[in-house]
């Protein structure tokens, strides 16, 4: 019940504001949100913005991943290609 | 906007990171609880389970709001309609709740009872606008995510002169329940603490638990990547003896949360003990409306005879949603007790740990 999506802001008129949900527009409740503005990616639910959506963030998570997955790689790759190394290990007991 | 992608290589790297983390941990074995009925419904529906190392136990938490809705409350609002006409709006999560006698809101809109099920509260509101002369009663349950928004719709009934909106209220807070677990005796490592609440209340107010309670604490996002990512800082954390509150959804989650969204639930609503299913009495762990917005409570100003319930006394959700039993092990289970015909809350709920078990079995 905690579901919320990522929207972008088109346009706001007070408190309310129209917004894009994955190519869809609908309007948002925008009184729980400090300082929004149109462009802005908040998280919407039960239609209401909750909060913003820090895409710099996003990226900075996404390279973190990709960093751990060239770091393994390049670690493992003489000895064990990662094709082997998925799902089938065992911890050593 | 895409979700957070794996990258090729990651789900191997962060088993890698897990695995020695572990190792290092001298543990057998890890158990961490998703606090949250929503990662409870990612980690199934992306067979997450199947991808971690076996030294890592997950084990679901309370944070499914239907789930932990007792039915006392079902019952009071089903006779509270009754008793003075009134439509009930929910979300529709509650529709096929079991309430006492082997009713429920399905069963009593069949009937003839005025039941909307809606996305928003300000869907309640509108119905209740249009319908002037009809009471409408809103079922007020969930829990910090979704508080202010309701928050929010009383204060527009407020503004707008609405005399015929009410609550009732049943909304509850998730750290209080997580202290509640581990008082219960749940043997936990760590927490994947909840994302969406987290949005609102800041990752600040894990603090007493992990500081206090000695229990690691991650916030994690719903995609199969932040919850890795969790469980890998959950790990790293175990190993090296440290107990703290870290955030791996930074993009929607800071320490201190959304002060407006806090300022907004606090001017309308405040905190009192509240009944769990499952886990009892918790001191300030619940909801209720100011005196100030006395007139919209509908326990308050449209009282209704509710006689004690009877849950079905072979339904186990209880020691289920406290993270002491595996649904499986529940006699019940996929026998009585099925989505099709569900005896207890956690099967009816999609976020339900027996409804994820039964769609998607042991994983």
């Amino acid at each position: 019940m905690c579901l919320s999506v990522p929207a972008r802001v088109v346009s706001l008129e007070g408190d309310t504001a129209i917004v894009d949900v994955a190519g869809n527009r609908r309007e948002a409740d925008v009184s729980l949100l400090e300082g929004v503005k149109p462009g802005d990616y908040v998280l919407l639910h039960a239609g209401f913005a909750i909060g913003v959506y820090d895409q710099a963030e996003a990226e900075e998570t996404l390279s973190l991943l990709r960093e751990l997955a060239q770091a393994a790689s390049g670690r493992e790759s003489p000895a064990r290609p990662t094709g082997e190394a998925a799902g089938t290990e065992r911890t050593p007991d | 906007m895409s979700a957070l992608e794996l990258p090729p290589g990651a789900v191997e790297a962060l088993r890698s990171r897990i695995e020695a983390a572990i190792g290092r941990s001298g543990r057998r074995e890890i158990r961490l609880m998703e606090v949250c009925g929503t990662h409870t419904m990612a980690i199934f529906a992306s067979g997450l389970r199947s991808l971690l190392p076996p030294g890592v136990r997950l084990v679901s938490g309370p944070g499914c709001p239907v789930c932990v809705t007792p039915p006392e409350y079902l019952d009071r609002a089903i006779a509270t309609a009754k008793t003075h006409g009134a439509a009930l709006a929910t979300f529709g999560d509650m529709m096929r709740v079991p309430a006492s006698g082997g009713t429920s809101l399905e069963r009593e809109r069949a009937g003839g009872l005025d039941v909307l099920a809606v996305y928003s509260p300000l869907d309640a509101l509108r119905y209740a606008r249009e319908r002037p002369g009809r009471k409408v009663v809103f079922l007020a349950v969930g829990f910090e995510t979704t508080a202010p928004a309701v928050a929010g719709a009383v204060l527009r009934a407020r503004r707008e002169g609405l005399t015929n909106f009410f609550l009732l209220a049943g909304h509850k807070l998730i750290p209080p329940a997580m202290e509640a677990v581990l008082a219960g005796g749940a043997r936990l490592d760590g927490f994947i603490c909840p994302g969406h609440v987290s949005v609102i209340i800041g990752a600040r107010a894990y603090e007493r638990i992990a500081r206090g309670r000695g229990v690691p604490c991650v916030v994690a996002g719903f995609e199969p990547a932040d919850i890795l990512l969790a469980v890998a800082m959950l790990a790293e954390q175990i190993a090296d003896g440290r107990s703290e509150v870290e955030i791996e959804y930074r993009r929607c989650v800071t320490r201190e949360g959304n002060r407006t969204a806090q300022e907004t639930m606090a001017a309308v609503f405040e905190v009192a003990d509240a009944d769990w299913r499952g886990l009892g009495t918790i001191p300030a762990s619940g909801l209720e409306l100011r005196d100030e917005f006395g007139e919209l409570d509908a326990a308050r100003v449209l009282p209704a005879e509710v006689r004690p319930s009877r849950a079905n006394p072979g339904c186990r959700c209880g020691e289920v949603l406290a993270g002491r039993l595996e649904p499986p092990e529940c006699p019940l289970f996929a026998r009585a007790c099925s989505p099709a015909t569900p005896v207890g809350p956690c099967m009816v709920s999609s976020e339900g740990s027996c409804a994820a078990h039964f769609k998607y079995g042991r994983q």
